[in-house]
């Protein structure tokens, strides 16, 4: 039996006036899988992985998340059936602690239980190598960590999907290594759809990739076929 | 000592403090610190949306009126005895809020603002409109034996007093239950990042909604002890006056912390009354004082002790 698919979309898209921003994309993410989603800057990315939590709200095509039909739902109500979504420009709760930041994302699924939830909120911080910055105030931290607290709050959401939106933007390569590492090691916990312009960490971490362009999937296969693929190439490099 | 430990000891000692200081103030200070306490309360009320959610609203006094309408009128037109009447404001409160908050959320920011101001407007027009029944401007006197609750006669000043403890005890301590709540930390999170508490799967709506509602039903039950402690009700509670009232209060005393309020009220309370007894341009005084602070403690004064002092004041 073929793994089952976490999420999937048909003939999804969005139109901005216009700008067909996303267009008839049909995508379909086994349970399980690393994917990455690449593509040249203004590729859609972005608004793709918003329509699949609700942020943006479809204009065409439908989602299937678990086996249901989630495009009339609210971006909470998905996110509280199992995705979290870290942001591109980073989004934290600048005035509070880290452990805050993380306890509002774990909250959710754990009511009262505030051992239960101090527990969850360390074993977070603890993944992506913070747990010594508990009480420190996010907006204090520096900009890479404030990525990584981006990426504990999503853990900690312990979702069945797990949208990264360029995670590695603006850290060092010494963060980036981490990065990979982390990535893999929750790889068997959670399904991840991993927006990422760095390609060396795309080769490294995904087992599947879907190229956007213009809106529309331009390629999808393994790391190596997308690597030797001539339209994607043509795609990032433009004409050859 | 946990931060916990520390915000139970120094809440706790400040509704001590309230209580010894009934038998030790003389009979103005007395009489007014009852009704600081009340007021005070309403700012908490008005502190949970404000302070917490981040969400302005203008209209408060319709909240604060709805309580003091909704005991007052059972009283005069259905006989009921204090307890009763009490319960009525709540209720009464309770369907305004509801109601005024289901609609007023759909708008957000400086709409907020206005949608609010314009609802407590038609609130004061309304009660003009019936003003057979709530006698308008001039207001309507609840007597002394329709003031007596339980067999205590709430028009005694220390029976009084004690009332207005145990409405600002009770209010404060449910303020900082709430603060530390997760529910808490949910509105503190949109008052500072709504669109990332929708992306943690927070139904933001909601628990705005939970917010106006617990901050208006505050109101409301500040509004209705007002009345029967001090045997009043009138329109001019209703007035957009009662709306600025308590966003001064909070700005004062420390938006978003659990003691801000009454420390607001307090000083306001005395500013005015103090500055009124050297010259009859008080509110210049009050004015003036106001400008600087709000100049150089912008966090209000228990905020800027928090700032400064004690990081894990709540």
């Amino acid at each position: 039996m073929a793994a089952m698919n976490l999420i999937s979309t048909t003939g999804l898209g969005r139109n901005f006036g216009g700008l067909k921003a996303v267009h008839d994309v049909d995508f379909d993410l086994p349970e399980g899988q690393i994917r990455a989603l690449i593509g040249p800057n203004g590729a859609g990315k972005t608004t793709f992985v918003n329509l699949l939590c609700g942020r943006i709200a479809a204009s065409e095509g439908r989602v299937t998340f678990l086996g249901e039909d989630v495009t009339a739902l609210a971006a909470h109500d998905r996110i509280a059936m199992g995705m979290a979504y870290t942001f591109q420009i980073t989004s934290i709760f600048a005035r509070l602690s880290c452990h805050e930041n993380v306890a509002l994302a774990v909250q959710r699924r754990l009511g009262n239980d505030r051992a239960a939830i101090d527990a969850q909120v360390i074993a977070a911080l603890d993944a992506v190598g913070m747990a010594d910055r508990v009480s420190q105030i996010a907006g204090d931290l520096s900009y890479g960590h404030q990525r990584l607290l981006e990426i504990a709050m999503g853990l900690g959401q312990k979702p069945r999907l797990l949208i990264l939106d360029e995670p590695t933007q603006g850290l060092a390569d010494s963060e980036i290594e981490d990065f990979v590492t982390l990535v893999r090691s929750i790889a068997h916990e959670t399904t991840i759809l991993l927006i990422e312009h760095n390609m060396n960490v795309v080769m490294q971490t995904a087992d599947y990739i879907s190229v956007l362009n213009f809106g529309e999937i331009l390629a999808e296969g393994k790391p190596d076929e997308i690597h030797a693929n001539g339209d994607v190439q043509a795609a990032y490099l433009g004409t050859r | 000592m946990t931060d916990g430990a520390k915000s139970w000891l120094l809440h706790g000692g400040v509704i001590i403090v309230l209580f010894a200081l009934q038998s030790v103030l003389p009979a103005y200070h007395h009489g007014n610190l009852a009704r600081i306490m009340v007021l005070a309360s309403y700012a908490i009320g008005y502190n949970i949306l404000f302070g917490y959610t981040g969400l302005l609203s203008l209209g408060h006094a319709l909240f604060f009126a709805s309580g003091m309408y909704g005991m007052g009128l059972s009283i005069q037109f259905l006989g009921l005895s204090p307890g009763p009447a009490l319960l009525a404001g709540l209720l009464a409160a309770l369907v305004v809020t509801s109601v005024v908050g289901f609609l007023a959320l759909r708008t957000t920011g400086v709409a907020f603002m206005i949608v609010t101001l314009m609802f407590a407007q038609a609130g004061y027009l309304t009660v003009l409109l019936f003003g057979q029944y709530t006698r308008g401007d001039e207001g309507f006197v609840i007597q002394q034996s329709q003031r007596v609750f339980a067999g205590i006669d709430l028009s005694d000043p220390v029976s009084r007093y004690y009332a207005a403890l145990v409405l600002f005890g009770t209010c404060l301590i449910i303020s900082l239950v709430l603060v530390r709540s997760n529910l808490g930390r949910v509105l503190v999170a949109i008052r500072e990042n709504e669109d990332r508490v929708r992306m943690l799967g927070f139904n933001v709506f909601r628990h705005k909604l939970i917010a106006v509602i617990l901050s208006g039903v505050i109101s409301g039950a500040a509004g209705a002890t007002y009345g029967l402690l001090f045997g009043y009700a009138g329109a001019t509670f209703a007035t957009v006056e009662y709306s600025i009232f308590p966003l001064l209060w909070v700005l004062l005393g420390g938006a978003g912390t659990t003691l801000g309020p009454f420390m607001g009220v307090l000083f306001m309370f005395y500013l005015i009354d103090l500055s009124s007894a050297v010259t009859s341009a008080y509110m210049l005084i009050a004015g003036v004082a106001l400008v600087l602070l709000t100049l150089f403690a912008r966090q209000g004064l228990v905020g800027e002790v928090r700032k400064r002092l004690a990081p894990w004041l709540p």
